[in-house]
């Protein structure tokens, strides 16, 4: 049990440490499809790694007023993120300790890093700040009811809320692509632009003061702590792909008893499936164009409505498959 | 049973000594006494919690044919447990009020009555001694909510709550009067054995979701909550919404799930509808206040509409035979309501702090108080935290019980429930992210940011032992959090007595910290786990980002892209915060609507905005019947003015109808 146990934390850790190695470059792929259809140069591959480092490096500038809040969030951000995204099963299912949190435990800590971000928001005291929060939590209120129907959805299907249990019935069952499914992940791509802050909810690169939500959060930041803020923003981008993936195209993954080949192999088939995915949401940001804050509920409102409906399928299609 | 016994009587000796002895030191001695008077009662309900027991007994006081009964079994005891923690850190925070200025015979002496009538309602064992309990426990907490009338408010609010308080009882009376049947016993024993016809089980479950919905904030019976639990003083208002609430709650769970006999699928729907309905209801009409104290009594409306979804999801799966799931839902019932208790105590409690030291309870003068009162800021934060259902606190954990039983839900036979799971499961989950938004306003605007007025910038912090009720319930729900799946464990017994079925498979997890809801392939959740990967990765990135990074730290004026303003007034404001929930959702709910009136260029006027909402559950459930009522009173007061001869006329007309009634009945 304790050889296990430990065999356990060290497969947890790797998946800690990759997770991490990989986020700066999946954002790197985004910005450099941008940067090439849009027939710029573009950055380097790996300037997500550079920005980090010069961030690290600069010292931080505090605003006088700012609390120990604000200066404690970032770090708490960043680890709650960090957490969350190592519990998706990556490269392989079942081994690691992602029982220790279903789907919906999942969402939650997500929840609770952005209630975080919120209040650090609303920390200092300016304007910019708090029309970031209170918009983020807006956006909140419409993306979770919908993430909570796509969960619904998944249990009816697999029977199960853990991720890894999900995986594995459909690598068992690759038939079971329904439509029900489809749906679903249409609902669950929108979610997740909303919660990435990606276009057409958010646009990353901008500071434009009236269109900006997360980058209004975070505008006090400076040094180490937008560092933290900054790599915890590029996890989630890598939580959300490694979910979609997970859930909707879990093939090559390594299922529960495979070896180290499974691990590789599973490995490879987990890169490749992120940074594809990195690089489509480059191409859709670019063919999008960024809607109005006040448009977000018809968006968030797809995701719901695709998410109801995913549901009343499944429940017609469960009598048809048992 | 001498436990008991002693310490009612401790309290009602206590309440009579402050009654008598007027202003001065006996009033102080209130709080020391009931908080002794708690931790017994609450000690004893815990032994009985965890280990059975407990006692019944018949008194010869009371109604002459029925006696009192008292009785105390599991349940009652793990709602004393609520009761009397609630009990305890609001008379903690009462010994830290000022002798001088806070201390009112009007409130006093009846804080340890309100206390002994709420632990009374948990161990009466007959209608009789319930109502009884029922009525001291409403009429002790409707002279504290109008202890200071002065205020036109505050006896607003409390001869709203009369109104509804009455009209709850009256309810209640009807079933325990369709319970007790034609032969009438009102023995909860006598109940028992005979279990009522359909149409007469349907008509107590009506009254009684009126009863206890009236008392526990149900919408649209909510309404005198918001105005009362605000208007008393705070450890009362922290009573009130953390505790009274569940004794709301414990009737309703004493009649539909002991007295009731075996449910039908279709008792279900009415507490899961109303139950959803108020969960976001309460929440969108906190999000939109400015009033502290009212934000947390709209968040209990919220809290106390969760509670009854999962009771009714518990009744649902229980009438289908399913008793593991109708133990998940019951669990998360229970849970909530004591993990309710801790958080909302804790949010009054800093509420009450926050206006002993501001004198002011509207959100738009606060702000930076993190700075001032910085441990009650701690505090608060955690509760604040919980409240919104975030890990690893204790909120999420009946939150993920719930979520877990909304889940199992489409495996009912009934499509009814079938089609309403997704529908609950969405709405559960907007009530949840719109308590997110809801705390994090409030703190945001009270605690974090600059000081939107003088008082605000001169607070300081509370007495140490107000600090000790605010921190012990913190730690709780911190606690309560890490280890709910043992919380969830020692519901066992109690959830064995209401539902048949205990968790299945509770402790079979990979740690001992793993809470299970069906099984352990299913669904898991392991708060303990996650924490301490938190935790490790937290001390990582601290010690990496150290080790790395520059390490200077300079302080600078604000940024905030490159306009900052020296003016409080520039940052957002409590109504700003809402504004886009306003534009989603207030829109649809209330019909909000902004005006902007943008004076003239040249014109000195200064531009005004200003929202129009309208409430459509006061505007019509409550003002529509009161003016029909009037208007109908009016015209039969033109009865007092006839003559003699057409009284005549009437009582002939009435005489002709009554004797063809009676001859077509008889």
């Amino acid at each position: 049990m304790n050889a296990d146990l430990a065999i356990q934390f060290l497969a947890q850790g790797a998946q800690m440490f990759l997770v991490l190695l990989i986020a700066p470059l999946a954002v790197g792929v985004v910005r450099r499809v941008k940067a090439r259809l849009m027939r710029r140069q573009g950055a380097p591959l790996l300037q997500g790694y550079r920005d980090l480092a010069k961030l690290l490096r600069k010292e931080s500038v505090l605003a006088e007023n700012a609390s120990w809040l604000f200066r404690a969030a970032p770090c708490l951000i960043f680890a709650l993120t960090w957490v969350a995204t190592a519990l998706v099963p990556s490269f392989a299912s079942g081994l690691m300790f992602n029982w220790a949190a279903d789907v919906v435990a999942l969402v939650a800590l997500l929840g609770a890093a952005r209630a975080l971000l919120a209040l650090a928001g609303m920390d200092v005291g300016t304007s910019f700040g708090g029309i970031g929060s209170s918009r983020e939590m807006m956006i909140a209120t419409l993306a979770e009811p919908a993430m909570m129907l796509i969960v619904l959805t998944l249990a009816i299907a697999a029977g199960t809320t853990r991720l890894a249990g999900v995986a594995d019935f459909f690598i068992a069952e690759p038939l079971a692509v329904r439509v029900s499914l489809a749906l679903s992940l249409v609902a669950l791509i929108i979610v997740a632009l909303a919660e990435n802050a990606r276009i057409p909810v958010d646009n990353p690169v901008t500071h434009l003061e009236l269109t900006m939500v997360h980058e209004a959060m975070i505008l006090e930041y400076s040094g180490r702590h937008l560092a933290l803020i900054e790599a915890a923003s590029y996890l989630k981008l890598v939580l959300y792909l490694s979910l979609l993936i997970c859930l909707f195209a879990p093939f090559g993954m390594a299922p529960a008893a495979a070896g180290i080949g499974g691990w590789i192999i599973g490995l490879l088939a987990w890169t490749a499936k992120l940074l594809a995915g990195a690089a489509f949401l480059g191409v859709w940001e670019v063919s999008i164009a960024k809607m109005r804050v006040f448009r977000l509920p018809d968006f968030l409102g797809i995701a719901f409505i695709f998410g109801f409906l995913a549901i009343l399928l499944a429940f017609l299609t469960r009598g048809a498959v048992q | 049973m001498y436990v008991q016994g002693g310490a009612l009587g401790a309290l009602a000796v206590v309440a009579a000594v402050a009654a008598v002895s007027g202003r001065g030191l006996l009033l102080a001695v209130v709080y020391p006494v009931t908080a002794l008077a708690a931790i017994a009662l609450g000690a004893a309900d815990l032994a009985v919690w965890l280990g059975g027991g407990g006692f019944a007994a018949v008194l010869p006081i009371g109604l002459p044919t029925i006696g009192l009964h008292l009785r105390l079994d599991q349940l009652s005891a793990f709602f004393g447990v609520v009761i009397n923690g609630g009990v305890l850190a609001a008379s903690l925070y009462g010994m830290g009020l000022d002798r001088a200025t806070e201390l009112t015979p009007r409130v006093e002496p009846l804080f340890p009555l309100f206390a002994a009538a709420m632990n009374l309602v948990l161990i009466a064992d007959d209608a009789y001694a319930f109502l009884f309990s029922w009525e001291l426990m409403s009429l002790t907490s409707w002279a504290q909510v109008v202890a200071h009338h002065t205020n036109a408010e505050n006896r607003r609010a409390g001869h709203l709550y009369l109104v509804m308080a009455a009209i709850g009882t009256t309810a209640l009376l009807f079933a325990f009067g369709g319970l007790a049947g034609p032969a009438g016993g009102y023995a909860f024993d006598t109940i028992r054995t005979h279990a009522p016809t359909p149409m007469i089980a349907a008509l107590v479950l009506a009254t009684a979701l009126v009863g206890c919905g009236s008392k526990g904030g149900l919408i649209p019976l909510h309404a005198w909550l918001p105005l009362a639990h605000p208007a008393a003083p705070s450890h009362v208002s922290a009573l009130m919404s953390g505790v009274m609430t569940k004794v709301a709650i414990y009737g309703f769970v004493r009649i539909a799930f002991d007295l009731l006999g075996p449910p039908a699928w279709w008792w279900s729907l009415p507490p899961i509808v109303l139950g959803a309905i108020t969960a976001v209801l309460g929440l969108l009409y906190a999000v939109f206040d400015r009033d502290l104290k009212r934000v947390l009594a709209y968040s209990t409306v919220e809290n106390v509409g969760v509670i009854f979804v999962a009771l009714g999801l518990a009744l649902a799966f229980r009438a289908n035979g399913q008793p593991a799931a109708a133990a998940v839902a019951m669990a998360a019932a229970l849970l909530h309501v004591l993990n309710h208790s801790w958080f909302k105590s804790l949010l009054f409690l800093g509420a009450g702090a926050v206006l002993h030291v501001t004198g002011r309870r509207d959100l738009e003068a606060m702000g930076g108080l993190i700075h001032r009162m910085p441990r009650t800021a701690v505090f608060f934060l955690v509760g604040a935290l919980s409240i919104s259902a975030l890990p690893p606190l204790n909120g999420f954990v009946s939150e993920w019980l719930l979520f877990q039983s909304v889940i199992a839900a489409p495996a009912l036979p009934q499509s009814a429930l079938n089609f309403a799971a997704p529908a609950i499961g969405a709405m559960l989950a907007l009530a949840a992210a719109l308590a997110a938004a809801c705390f994090v306003r409030v703190y945001g605007v009270a605690f974090l940011g600059r000081p939107r007025s003088v008082e605000a910038a001169r607070a300081h912090e509370v007495p140490l032992v107000q600090q000790i009720a605010m921190g012990g319930l913190a730690l709780l729900c911190i606690l309560g959090g890490l280890l709910g799946a043992f919380l969830t464990e020692a519901l066992a017994p109690v959830l064995k007595g209401l539902v048949g079925s205990a968790l299945p498979n509770a402790g079979t997890g990979p740690t001992p910290f793993s809470l299970i809801a069906f099984d352990a392939s299913r669904s898991n959740y392991d708060a303990a786990v996650i924490a301490l990967f938190v935790a490790i990765a937290s001390v990582t990135t601290l010690l990496v980002v150290h080790r790395l990074s520059a390490r200077r730290t300079r302080r600078g004026p604000a940024w905030d892209c490159g306009f900052p303003d020296s003016s409080p007034a520039i940052q957002y404001s409590a109504a700003s915060f809402s504004q886009p929930l306003r534009r989603v959702y207030g829109a649809v709910v209330f019909s909000a609507r902004e005006t902007v009136m943008m004076p003239p260029p040249g014109d000195l006027r200064p531009a005004r905005f200003s929202v129009a909402s309208i409430d459509y559950v006061w505007t019509t459930l409550y003002i529509a019947p009161w003016r029909a009522l009037l208007r109908l009173s009016e015209r039969l007061n033109a009865l007092q003015f006839l003559t003699i001869r057409r009284y005549l006329v009437l009582m002939f007309a009435a005489l002709v109808i009554l004797l063809s009634i009676a001859a077509v009945t008889v």
